[in-house]
C-alpha cells in the first residue's frame, strides 16, 4: 500500500478558507490528505499549533493566508510571514525537514490555485515519506546524545 | 508727496510730483502705445514707441518718452500731433530694421501707417525691450536673465548661454515677452502651447468653475512668491487687499461616529504607452482633456478643435488604454465604452468629422446603454473591433486626409487597417489613487491588488468595510459609472444613519480578552494590533483590549509570550483539540 501522508492545513477565514470553499463549489478535486482548521487570520497561527501538529503525527503542515496587502485584518499575514521562517528554523533544530512546512497565499477568488497548492504539497510530502521524529535524551556527559529513531507513536 | 498740475491732451489733472506721464495718461483713459512698459517694473524707455510731446507755457517743447518722463508743475503733454506720430513711426521703423513684423509690431504698423520701413526688415524677433530681464530681476527675483554684449551684438541670455541654475522655470519671461521671442520648451524640445492646457494655469486661480467656495486660491507649488519671495503682483493689483500669502492648511479635529470613504480615482496617465504618442503629438488627447474641451465653459467654448484651432476632419477614439491590459491594469474600467460612445455622439453633433471607435468588446451594460450604442451606429459612427495598435504621423501621401495615422486590426473582417485621422482620444482607465493604500492604513481598511478598497463582502456587504463605521461609496471601491456610484453613496448614507440611529453598537461575540493575572505588561501585543484596540493600562501595568475595536484576528494571541490573551471562539484549547482530533 502506498504511503498516504497526513497533512494539516491552517486556513485563514477570509481568503484561503473561502478559496477552499470556492474550489469545492467549483467541483475542483484536491487530495483528501489535507484536513483544514479554520482560524480568523494567518496572524493567529501560533508556532505551537505547527509543533503540536507534528507531534500528533502530521507529515506536513500547510498555512494559507491572504496575499500580502490583501489581509482582511490589514497586516496579520505579514506577522505570519515573519513567524513561519522562524518556526522552520525550530523544526530544523528538531530534526524535521523544513520542507514539511509551507506558507502559501491563496485569495478568496483563487479556488484553482488552492487546488494546485494542495495537490503539489501533498505530492511533495508523499515524496518525503512519513515523518520520523528523533527522540532526544539530554545527557550532560554526552551532549550530542544517543539518537533513537522511533515512529511518532513512540513519542506520544 | 507734493501734487503738481499737468495737462494731457487738454485734460487738466493733478498727479504726484515726479510720477510718470504714461501712468497719468492711462488713468485718464488716454492710450499711449508702448512695448516695454509694465506697471510693476521700473520704466526702461527701450522701445521709445510711447513718444509724446512735452511743452511748457513759454513755448518750449520736446519729444520725450512717456513711460519715464516725470511730471512737473505746468507740464503740458500732447500725444497725437504729427510730430509725435512721426517720432513713433521712425522709432518703429528702427525696431523693424532688426526685427520681423511679429503680431505686436504688425499692429503698430497698421496703427501708425508704416507700410514699407525705410531701413528694411530684420530677421530677429527680439526688440531688446528688456521686459524679460526686468521681470526676472525685479518681480520674480530669480536674476536668471541679463543683457550681454554691447551695441548691435546686445542680446538677452542666461550667463554664458548655459542653463541657469537660478531659473525657477516660472515662465514669467515668456509670458511678458511682447514679441514671442522667448518660448517655454520641455526637455524633449517640444514647445509647450499654453492653449493646449485646457484649464486655468496661473498660480492663483479658481480651481474650476463651480468650485465652492468660488474664490481664487494660490497654488504654492507654482507661485513665484513662495519660490523666491518676490513677485506679489496679485497683492498689488487686488484692490480689496484679499491676498493672504501666509494662509496655511489648518488641522481641525472632529468627533465623528462614521466615515464614508468616497475618494474616487485618478486618471491613468497614458504617457508610458509610447505607441499612442500621448504628449508627443499635440492632437492626441486623453479622455478627460477631451471632456474638458467639450465643456461649454472650456477655453474653446465647448468647440471640438485641434491645436491649430481648426475643426478635426476625423477623430479616432481608442478604448481600453491602460485597462484590460496585462502590462498595466487587468481589470475592465467599466465606464470607458459608454463615455467613448458619449464622446462620439458629441462629436457627431458638433462637427462633421468621421468618428472611429477601436474597441475590444463593446460593453453597453446598463439600462438604455445598448440602445444608445445602436443609435450611434445609425448616426454613422464607425466601430472597429480590435484595439488600436499605434499612432504615427501620416505618410506624405495621406497627409491631406489626416495628420496622424491610426494602425489597428479589424478582427471582424480579419484585416489590418491604417486610418488617417486628425485627432485621437485615448479612453484611459480609471485607476486607484496612488496613495490609496497609505490612506487605507490610516482608516484600517485594506486595498486589493488593484489598489481599490476592499468591501466587507462582495455580495452581502458591498458598502461596508472590515472596520465598523467606515463605509465605501463610489469608484474608490472599484470602477463604476455615475448611477452605480449614486446608488452606492445612498446605501452608504443609509448604513451610516442605521448605525447612528440605533444608538448602540452590536459587537461580534468573538474578540480577544487579556487575563490580567497572566499579563506581564511587556506591550508586545500593543504594537501588533492593526486596529489599535490594545492599550496599556499604566495603573495596573497590564495591557487591555477594547472589545469595541477588536476584530478577533488573533494576531496578538499568537504573539503573547505569556499566553495571557485568549481569542474567544478561537481559543488555543479549541484549536489544539481540532488539530489533535484531525490527526488521530
Amino acid at each position: 500500500m502506498s504511503f498516504e501522508p497526513k497533512i494539516l492545513g491552517i486556513l485563514c477565514n477570509w481568503c484561503s478558507y473561502t478559496g477552499a470553499d470556492l474550489a469545492g463549489t467549483a467541483r475542483m478535486k484536491y487530495p483528501a490528505n489535507m484536513m483544514s482548521v479554520r482560524v480568523m487570520c494567518s496572524g493567529r497561527v501560533d508556532p505551537g499549533f505547527i509543533l503540536d501538529a507534528f507531534k500528533c503525527g502530521a507529515d506536513g503542515v500547510l498555512i494559507c493566508g491572504c496575499h500580502p496587502g490583501d489581509c482582511h485584518y490589514v497586516e496579520g499575514n505579514y506577522k505570519c510571514m515573519r513567524r513561519i521562517p522562524l518556526t522552520a528554523l525550530v523544526l530544523k533544530g528538531l530534526g524535521i525537514d523544513p520542507a514539511r512546512l509551507r506558507l502559501e497565499w491563496v485569495s478568496a477568488s483563487e479556488g484553482g490555485r488552492f487546488q494546485e497548492v494542495v495537490t503539489e504539497f501533498t505530492e511533495q510530502i508523499r515524496a518525503l515519506g512519513p515523518l520520523k521524529l528523533q527522540e532526544w535524551k539530554f545527557d550532560p556527559v554526552n551532549p550530542s546524545g544517543d539518537k533513537v529513531t522511533t515512529q511518532t507513536e513512540a513519542v506520544r | 508727496m507734493a501734487k503738481v498740475n499737468i495737462t494731457i491732451d487738454g485734460h487738466k489733472v493733478q498727479v504726484e510730483d515726479g510720477s510718470y506721464i504714461l501712468q497719468a495718461a492711462s488713468e485718464l483713459g488716454i492710450k499711449i502705445p508702448t512695448l516695454c512698459y509694465y506697471a510693476h517694473m521700473t520704466p526702461y524707455a527701450a522701445c521709445r514707441i510711447c513718444a509724446v510731446e512735452a511743452r511748457d507755457s513759454k513755448g518750449w517743447s520736446k519729444i520725450v518718452t512717456a513711460c519715464n518722463y516725470p511730471a512737473w508743475e505746468g507740464l503740458q503733454i500732447v500725444t497725437d500731433t504729427p510730430r509725435v506720430l512721426n517720432a513713433r513711426r521712425i522709432n518703429l521703423e528702427m525696431l523693424l530694421s532688426r526685427c520681423k513684423p511679429v503680431p505686436v509690431l504688425q499692429d503698430l504698423m497698421n496703427q501708425l501707417g508704416v507700410t514699407e520701413p525705410r531701413w528694411g526688415i530684420g530677421e530677429d524677433t527680439c526688440i531688446k525691450c528688456g521686459l524679460c530681464v526686468r521681470i526676472c530681476d525685479e518681480v520674480v527675483g530669480a536674476h536668471a536673465l541679463s543683457f550681454s554684449n554691447r551695441g548691435i551684438n546686445r542680446e538677452v541670455s542666461t550667463p554664458f548661454h548655459l542653463e541657469s541654475d537660478d531659473c525657477i522655470l516660472c515662465g514669467a519671461c515668456a509670458t511678458y515677452c511682447p514679441t514671442g521671442h522667448i518660448k517655454m520648451t520641455d526637455i524633449e524640445g517640444r514647445i509647450l502651447h499654453s492653449e493646449l492646457n485646457l484649464g486655468p494655469n496661473s498660480a492663483i486661480r479658481i480651481s474650476f468653475r463651480q468650485a465652492i467656495p468660488n474664490v481664487p486660491r494660490i497654488h504654492t507649488n507654482q507661485c513665484i512668491h513662495t519660490k523666491t519671495g518676490g513677485c506679489k503682483i496679485c497683492e498689488k493689483v487686488c484692490q480689496k487687499d484679499a491676498i493672504n500669502f501666509k494662509d496655511k492648511d489648518v488641522i481641525e479635529e472632529f468627533d465623528i461616529g462614521a466615515v464614508v470613504v468616497a475618494t474616487g480615482f485618478q486618471d491613468f496617465d497614458p504617457t508610458p504607452m509610447k505607441q499612442f504618442g500621448y504628449g508627443k503629438y499635440a492632437n492626441v488627447l486623453s479622455a478627460i482633456e477631451f471632456e474638458q474641451m467639450n465643456n461649454a465653459a472650456s477655453p474653446t467654448g465647448g468647440k471640438i478643435v485641434m491645436e491649430n484651432g481648426e475643426e478635426p476632419r476625423s477623430i479616432a477614439m481608442l478604448h481600453c488604454i491602460g485597462s484590460r491590459d496585462d502590462n498595466y491594469h487587468k481589470y475592465c474600467s467599466r465606464v470607458c465604452c459608454m463615455y467613448a460612445l458619449k464622446f462620439a455622439h458629441l462629436a457627431v453633433e458638433k462637427t462633421k468629422a468621421d468618428i472611429y471607435q477601436c474597441y475590444i468588446d463593446m460593453r453597453a451594460f446598463g439600462k438604455g446603454y445598448e440602445e444608445f450604442y445602436h443609435r450611434l451606429l445609425e448616426e454613422g459612427v464607425q466601430v472597429i473591433r480590435g484595439k488600436g495598435a499605434e499612432i504615427v504621423p501620416s505618410p506624405k501621401a495621406r497627409q491631406k486626409e489626416g495628420a496622424l495615422l491610426l494602425k489597428c486590426e479589424d478582427t471582424l473582417i480579419s484585416k489590418y487597417r491604417e486610418i488617417p485621422v486628425d485627432m485621437v482620444v485615448l479612453c484611459t482607465a480609471l485607476e486607484a489613487h496612488s496613495n490609496a493604500s497609505a490612506f487605507g492604513r490610516k482608516l484600517s481598511i485594506s486595498t486589493g491588488a488593484d489598489g481599490w478598497f476592499i468591501e466587507a463582502h462582495p455580495k452581502l456587504a458591498p458598502v461596508s468595510t472590515t472596520t465598523d463605521g467606515i463605509y465605501l461609496a463610489g469608484v474608490c471601491q472599484g470602477p463604476k459609472d455615475i448611477p452605480d456610484t449614486v446608488a452606492q453613496g445612498g446605501a452608504a448614507a443609509g448604513q451610516v444613519l442605521k448605525l447612528l440611529g440605533q444608538g448602540e453598537l452590536y459587537l461580534d461575540a468573538a474578540y480577544a480578552v487579556i487575563d490580567e493575572e497572566l499579563c506581564s505588561g511587556c506591550k508586545i501585543c500593543n504594537g501588533m494590533c492593526p486596529y489599535t484596540a490594545i492599550s496599556f493600562n499604566e495603573l495596573k501595568k497590564v495591557s487591555e483590549v477594547n472589545a469595541a475595536l477588536c476584530k478577533a484576528c488573533g494576531t496578538c494571541v499568537a504573539a503573547c509570550p505569556s499566553g495571557a490573551i485568549t481569542a474567544r471562539h478561537f481559543t488555543d484549547e479549541q484549536i489544539f483539540a481540532q488539530i489533535e482530533g484531525i490527526l488521530q
